[in-house]
């Protein structure tokens, strides 16, 4: 490893209500991954979002190759060779990927004021090439999956020839073999001698891809250790301030035979081909498969958010009619989205008006007034139940961590009396002692009753929470396990079952065409 | 290369049948269909003055347009551009009539006093961050009210200078070419027209107005000072504003202070019925000047088979409504 590249010492910042940093540290050195995690809220974002330039430091200093420099602007950290990926994709969906690459410093022709768009395709696409990625330039960015996006993201910080490069979850969204992907650009990356800082919620990541670790919580630093000779469990409990165990798998015990849901012959144009499931009473059915396979799409069908071409759904064993989340929701069916600040939240709205707002018609009194002190008791039960972190229920959702925010709602769906609750993603962006909370919170509603449908790309999670597992790919369901015979191999094996790789008996055409194709 | 470009030459050609040009090729077919049935329903309607006097009625508009549509690339509204024009007519005006000033100088004061009003729309949504809709609405008013203090409340006539009506209403064209006696409004237009088409398409103003309007906070985040180039954006939108003023003046040989107030409906509708999405990041300069094209031929068409003008509102209306829910069936079919 080089030179230090980066001393960030004494570093303190407040938001209003919050000190996000108190005297936090950290280093990095040239030619080093050097990994930061810590929960949601422990400030990893907030410390890094200074050291590119999107917030100021209060006090502190910024020591950049020995020399302290101010980083006022993200232009400014751009200029100092310092790039920051962010957690969600920030590429522009209406321009190509070269315009999103050069995005701010366009190559001008003679004249200032006019673009040359011949020579960014040309740059980008042997910025391409030199990263052995696959793509037009010309490709507009709205055209790509998610991992390519954060390729191009790459792509686009390596092209101020950055010294230090700030990824803050980046495998986020990503699929395993998208993953080694990644990583396989990162050593790259760091063997050319960038410094580059890794944020990441998951653990076990961390000893394939990184050099040092800094744990981080409540804004300050805790320490700096060797990722080779670390545990996980150790980093855990420095996370947490306590030690917790390596998670046991915590299957509930098995659910009653009655059947919840059921759904038949499912199909929307390409994305969901003639899917068929049921869902039993007090069960956890998890939901796997890559990005695009569409589970989301079938959640979302169920819950009447999109129109379908056919299908059939069966709450209790009788015949519903779907075709509004209204009629879901009156049927008893909750949809809690993957993006929970999107499609879950009010954000600007606090705790208790957003526990009250799926189940709205039962605070509402004869005159159209709405019962105050029934959606206080309301948001109070639940706040306990549920044990969510806030000050009071006048907070506003968006100053909650994320696991607080999945929380609420949950709580929503609860009020709304929903017993079939779909999942979606329910931990991602959530630090793991948030997350075991989210686990206890699942297993707790299926025994009392609740029927859940989880949907996650992390295999673990799917492994250790699920009764039975159904997997998808390319919108057809290709398999289904008991939580007794799953693997993460026999998942990732259907997962990525192509169709044109099924013959006529819906068996892989061979072993080895399927492996093939999966790494294609 | 050469095969690299051979795989990217399918995407390529895809994407331009998709998306915008699909809401193009619409809104032309749409122009085209108006159009015929006008032709068979009145003779009058395809004379060639009769078209001719279409292109003039659209010109105005048209203008006004091609600047809303960059601030509604952005997923900004200007809502002063009516006014602003009018306060740039009246202001040329003053230096022309009441200070005796050339037309030349008297056509810059009222380019710069639309510049002016967009420069401060701008600096009110990018520094202040009033929401564009408030800012405008503001400027509106604004305009508006100074219009009729400058003007005293009385139209400014340009009497004492002939030529000020041969700007939009005299034939340059004709002058050359006997018996094609184009006005030159109509190339004022067209003329408009490729000039925003080439700040949309090539040079940073355009790009960074795109891009503003797809993601601006990555955009912001990329090291692009939003806050300039959104400003930038009002600013121009307002020098078309002026540009607009100087026409109108022009073709009513008078800066009439009461005038203005729709003309921003009228101009967005245009935009709108071009395809320029309103959550900002896609539209086209041609899509502006089809939509802009098509009120002015239902107005015109409308007109001359009689019918009341308070209906000829009621068609507009309908239409707008149509146009924006056939571009949401497009994007939810994709």
């Amino acid at each position: 490893m080089g030179d230090v590249l980066v001393n960030m010492q004494g570093i303190d910042k407040s938001f209003p209500g919050v000190h996000a940093l108190i005297e936090a540290r950290f280093d990095l050195r040239a030619g080093e991954v050097h990994a930061l995690v810590g929960e949601n809220g422990a400030g990893k974002s907030t410390l890094m979002k200074i050291l590119s330039g999107i917030y100021h430091k209060d006090a502190g200093h910024i020591l950049l190759q020995d020399k302290e420099v101010e980083i006022p602007s993200p232009r400014a950290a751009q200029d100092l060779g310092i790039s920051m990926i962010h957690q969600e994709i920030n590429l522009m969906n209406h321009l190509t990927l070269a315009q999103n690459v050069f995005i701010g410093r366009e190559p001008r022709r003679a004249i200032r004021f006019l673009l040359d768009d011949d020579k960014i395709n040309d740059q980008t696409r042997a910025l391409f090439n030199s990263m052995r990625l696959n793509l037009d330039p010309r490709t507009k960015a709205a055209d790509l999956t998610v991992a390519k996006q954060q390729m191009v993201e790459i792509a686009k910080a390596l092209s101020f020839d950055s010294q230090v490069l700030i990824m803050d979850e980046p495998t986020a969204a990503l699929t395993e073999a998208e993953i080694e992907e990644l990583f396989r650009i990162i050593r790259e990356l760091r063997d050319n001698g960038v410094g580059i800082v890794y944020i990441s919620h998951r653990l076990e990541e961390l000893k394939q891809i990184s050099d040092r670790i800094t744990v981080m919580r409540d804004g300050q630093t805790i320490d700096t250790v060797d990722a080779q000779t670390t545990g996980i469990d150790q980093i855990i409990s420095m996370m947490v301030g306590r030690t917790i165990f390596e998670a046991a798998p915590e299957v509930p015990e098995t659910p009653n035979e009655e059947i919840a849901l059921e759904v038949r012959n499912l199909n929307r144009g390409d994305v969901i081909r003639d899917v068929n499931f049921f869902l039993k009473k007090g069960e956890i059915l998890g939901f796997a498969g890559l990005m695009g396979a569409g589970r989301t799409e079938v959640a979302r069908a169920v819950f009447g958010a999109d129109p379908v071409d056919s299908g059939e759904f069966r709450v209790h064993g009788e015949v519903v009619h779907i075709k509004s989340p209204k009629d879901a929701v009156a049927h008893g069916i909750g949809y809690l989205s993957e993006d929970r600040k999107r499609y879950g939240l009010a954000l600007g709205m606090d705790v208790e008006e957003n526990i009250a707002l799926a189940g709205f018609s039962k605070f509402v009194g004869r005159l159209g007034t709405v019962n105050r002190s029934a959606t206080r008791e309301t948001a109070n039960h639940y706040v306990d139940a549920l044990q969510i972190k806030t000050p009071n229920i006048e907070q506003r959702v968006r100053n909650l961590s994320g696991g607080n925010q999945q929380k609420v709602v949950i709580g929503k769906w609860l009020t709304a009396d929903t017993e079939i609750l779909i999942f979606d993603e329910p931990t991602r962006g959530i630090d793991v002692g948030a997350k075991s909370e989210i686990y206890h919170l699942l297993n707790d509603l299926a025994q009392q009753g609740k029927s859940i449908i989880m949907i996650s790309s992390e295999l673990p999670e799917i492994l250790r929470m699920s009764h039975r597992i159904i997997v998808m790919c390319e919108g057809r369901i290709t398999g289904e396990l008991s939580s007794a015979d799953a693997t993460q191999e026999e998942i990732m094996r259907l997962a990525t079952q192509r169709r044109g790789l099924v013959s006529a008996n819906g068996e892989p055409a061979s072993g080895q065409s399927t492996e093939q194709n999966g790494k294609a | 290369m050469a095969t690299t470009d051979a795989a990217t030459a399918a995407p390529k050609k895809r994407s331009l049948l998709r998306a915008d040009a699909a809401q193009k090729l619409l809104a032309f077919s749409a122009l085209i269909l108006i159009f015929i049935f006008f032709s068979l329903a009145s003779p009058f309607f395809r004379t060639p003055d009769n078209i001719s006097s279409i292109l003039v009625a659209t010109a105005v508009n048209g203008v006004l347009a091609l600047g809303v549509t960059f601030v509604i690339i952005t997923a900004g509204i200007d809502l002063s551009v009516g006014t602003v024009m009018t306060l740039s007519a009246v202001m040329t005006g003053v230096a022309v009539t009441n200070q005796g000033l050339p037309v030349p100088v008297g056509i810059v004061v009222g380019l710069l006093t639309g510049t002016t009003a967009g420069l401060l729309s701008g600096l009110m949504i990018a520094r202040m961050k009033i929401p564009p809709f408030i800012a405008t609405l503001g400027m509106m008013m604004i305009a508006r009210g100074l219009s009729l203090v400058i003007s005293g409340v009385k139209p400014i006539y340009f009497n004492d200078t002939p030529g000020f009506r041969d700007i939009m209403m005299g034939s340059v064209v004709g002058a050359v070419i006997p018996g094609f006696s184009v006005p030159n409004a109509v190339f004022i237009l067209f003329g408009a027209s490729l000039v925003a088409a080439f700040i949309l398409g090539k040079t940073v103003l355009g790009r960074y107005a795109v891009a503003i309007g797809s993601n601006e906070e990555a955009t912001r985040l990329s090291g692009v000072n939003v806050a300039n180039w959104k400003t930038a954006i009002y600013a121009l939108g307002g020098a078309f504003s002026g540009l607009a003023g100087v026409m109108i003046a022009s073709r009513l040989n008078s800066a009439q202070p009461a005038l203005g107030i729709g003309y921003e409906l009228e101009a967005i509708a245009a935009v709108v019925i071009g395809g320029t999405s309103l959550s900002g990041g896609e539209g086209t300069i041609l899509g502006t000047l089809i939509g802009a094209l098509i009120i002015s031929t239902l107005t015109n068409g409308l007109r001359i088979l009689s019918v009341p003008q308070e209906w000829q509102m009621v068609i507009t209306g309908v239409i707008v409504v149509l146009a924006v829910y056939l571009d949401i069936i497009r994007r939810r079919g994709r």
